[in-house]
């Protein structure tokens, strides 16, 4: 039923409707200055993003992605001058600061590592969690609440705080450095979010869904694929995207735990800074270029997760 | 099609018994209904004939096969929930036709059984429509549809009308009767609305408190209710008890209530002395100013063909169904004759009828007691 009248007692008024419009718009505005800051930065020559005062109009250079996706040694302009012509842009802009491309820089894999790690460990995640909060939802597990409170508690500190036994576990059983680690780190912390997020969404699902499609003759597997998931999709989608989030931004045990062939992007991004003096458009560009999975993957799905966040709040 | 035979059924969650020791036997191509206040166990027991449930104890027989313990798959049943459980993720076509895919049939044949079964149920314009955009009477046929397109050995119905509004409800009852009547399909329904029970049914067993108080037809339990539970759940208003006591002797014909002869039809058993009570039916009471039993009136409710006026007597307030025409002044002493042939007497202790004459050509209607 859709009470949208004039008369609502529940409806906002177009007053009120118009302030929270300005403060959502204002909270916007400020929330993605330091985005475009950065993604401007991305596009400014060196000299132009330390320059004071900042500049807002500038012209705009690759440069930063140049040298964000190359390493590049320092030459005499004598050796510069006797290679031939330059082969592309970025040779070109390199050349004009007296170096020559080396080689690729570790950017490409790094990232390729993020996204293998954290879509990895978001799948992971969110198979369990389902699978588990399904369980929980519809039989009756032998103590229930404290098992889930005990899912809950490994949330009850910061992850960080249990990093040493973490590396010295993972030093011991050889999962330091390695994609397989990280996927299993990142599974464990977010499953527990995850098994409460998709208890709450399947819990409000009614089991007479499942209950008519067994006595159809279907299994109960068959029942929770065919019926409880196609309804779970938004729960699903939202508790994927928080997984995803966490995954995609954690810091301090990709530092930690990773270094070499496992290292994720976050801290690959701010070891560019000491490579040929504070590059700060290379940083920008890598984390520009970081944001955008996350971007596309939260705008492909923002429907769901809008009706996820809001979810039981708002019945049909 | 099958019948179903229960024994001996039990069921207790921890130490709540939610039914106990049911036995009934829903014949083939019967309209059974278990009629009873929420928490009588009647949706427990559908639910384990479904196999939704497992019994904690007794058998279920459906067509001579034991399928106490089988899984709902393997029973060949069909349900219809309360709120219909219709999959909102597909159309109508794909609701009615899940059943068939677990089966595994071949797409051809599922489009041509559910296009026969939408022509029954008169949905077959709305094949291809989402069932989220149904009415509450289309939805309802929908999972009709869904669970009569398979055949199976019999349909159970847990409150499938319980969402409707009144009018749809009326036409729904009509409309199920009508379709049971085509398909002549074994079905257990279960309802708290004594009026669905009343028109629909074939059989019906009122339970209370996980037992079920009497089995027998609409007519054998409206007339001979077997206990005074049974006569208080059936019937609005539901039927008058007045107090008397002493025990009654085989071939007793007359008892005494608050000073006034009354008749009764004849005692077929011996009851020691006890405290008893006389259950009367509102539109078994007449006025009559030569009456013994009196009383003042205290209130009437007039519906159009009849009215139901409220009598106080020495004994409490009795209802009596009496024609509209009747003009009566609150405060008016009236005389109240009953109509003696259809009297009931009940053992107030257990709550339970004496047999008298009106159960002699009763065979079915006797409470089904431990």
């Amino acid at each position: 039923m859709s009470l949208t009248t004039a008369h609502s007692v529940v409806a906002p008024s177009a007053g009120s409707k118009r302030i929270a419009g300005a403060i959502i718009i204002a909270y916007a505005l400020i929330s993605i200055v330091p985005l475009l800051w950065i993604f401007a930065t991305s596009f400014k020559t060196p000299p132009d993003s330390i320059a004071y005062p900042p500049k807002i109009v500038f012209q705009p250079s690759i440069e930063g992605y140049c040298n964000l996706f190359t390493t590049r040694t320092r030459q005499t302009p004598e050796y510069i001058n006797s290679l031939g012509p330059a082969t592309g842009f970025c040779d070109e802009t390199v050349r004009k600061r007296n170096m020559v491309i080396a080689g690729p820089s570790n950017f490409l894999p790094r990232f390729v590592n993020s996204l293998i790690i954290a879509f990895g460990s978001t799948f992971c995640a969110v198979f369990l969690g389902t699978l588990s909060a399904y369980g929980f939802s519809r039989f009756k597990v032998p103590l229930a609440d404290d098992l889930l409170f005990f899912i809950l508690s490994t949330r009850f500190m910061p992850p960080i705080a249990v990093a040493i036994p973490i590396y010295l576990m993972y030093r011991e059983l050889g999962l330091s450095d390695t994609a397989l680690g990280m996927i299993l780190l990142y599974t464990a912390v977010n499953v527990s979010l995850a098994v409460w997020l998709l208890k709450g969404f399947i819990d409000e699902i009614p089991r007479e869904y499942e209950e008519a499609a067994m006595i159809d003759g279907y299994t109960r597997l068959q029942a929770f694929w065919r019926t409880v998931l196609p309804q779970a999709t938004t729960g699903i989608a939202a508790t994927a995207i928080f997984c995803l989030i966490f995954a995609w931004n954690e810091y301090a045990f990709a530092a930690l735990l990773t270094s070499g062939t496992a290292q994720t992007a976050p801290p690959f991004i701010p070891t560019i800074i000491g490579e040929g003096g504070q590059d700060w458009p290379a940083v920008a560009a890598g984390t520009t270029i970081f944001l955008v999975p996350i971007l596309v993957f939260t705008i492909l799905l923002r429907k769901q997760l809008l009706r996820g966040i809001t979810f039981g709040a708002v019945r049909k | 099609m099958a019948e179903i035979r229960v024994q001996h059924l039990r069921k207790a969650f921890g130490d709540f018994v939610a039914v106990q020791d049911s036995n009934f036997v829903v014949e083939d191509g019967e309209f059974f209904v278990m009629l009873g206040p929420s928490g009588c166990g009647k949706t427990t027991t559908l639910r384990m004939i479904a196999g939704l449930e497992l019994p904690t104890g007794g058998e279920i027989l459906l067509g001579g096969e034991d399928v106490t313990m089988l899984r709902a798959r393997e029973r060949d049943i069909a349900f219809v929930f309360q709120l219909f459980a219709l999959y909102p993720h597909m159309n109508v076509r794909k609701n009615i036709g899940f059943p068939l895919l677990a089966q595994g049939m071949p797409s051809a044949e599922i489009r041509s059984r559910v296009e026969e079964t939408a022509k029954l149920l008169r949905i077959d314009h709305l094949l291809n429509k989402s069932v989220s955009g149904l009415a509450g009477g289309d939805r309802q046929r929908v999972a009709l549809g869904r669970a009569i397109v398979r055949r199976p050995k019999c349909f159970l119905m847990d409150e499938p009308l319980g969402t409707l509004d009144t009018e749809f409800r009326d036409l729904m009852v009509h409309e199920l009767r009508e379709l049971h009547n085509r398909i002549h399909a074994t079905t257990v329904y279960v309802t708290h609305d004594q009026m669905e029970a009343m028109s629909m049914a074939d059989k019906i067993a009122v339970m209370n408190h996980g037992v079920i108080e009497q089995f027998g037809t609409p007519r054998e339990i409206y007339d001979r209710p077997a206990t005074m539970f049974v006569a208080d759940f059936i019937g609005s208003p539901p039927m008058n008890f007045l107090r008397f006591g002493g025990g009654l002797a085989k071939g007793a014909k007359e008892i005494v209530v608050q000073g006034a002869k009354v008749a009764v039809p004849e005692v077929r058993e011996d009851i020691a002395p006890a405290d008893m009570a006389l259950g009367i039916r509102p539109e078994h009471i007449r006025f009559d100013d030569a009456s013994k039993l009196r009383g003042a009136i205290y209130g009437t409710e007039y519906l159009g063909t009849t009215q139901i006026v409220a009598v106080e007597t020495a004994d409490g307030i009795i209802k009596a169904r009496v024609p509209a025409e009747i003009r009566l002044n609150a405060g008016d002493h009236v005389g109240l004759a009953l109509n003696s042939a259809r009297l009931s007497l009940f053992d107030k202790g257990s709550g339970r009828a004496v047999r008298t004459a009106v159960h002699d050509t009763a065979s079915q209607g006797r409470a089904q007691h431990g």
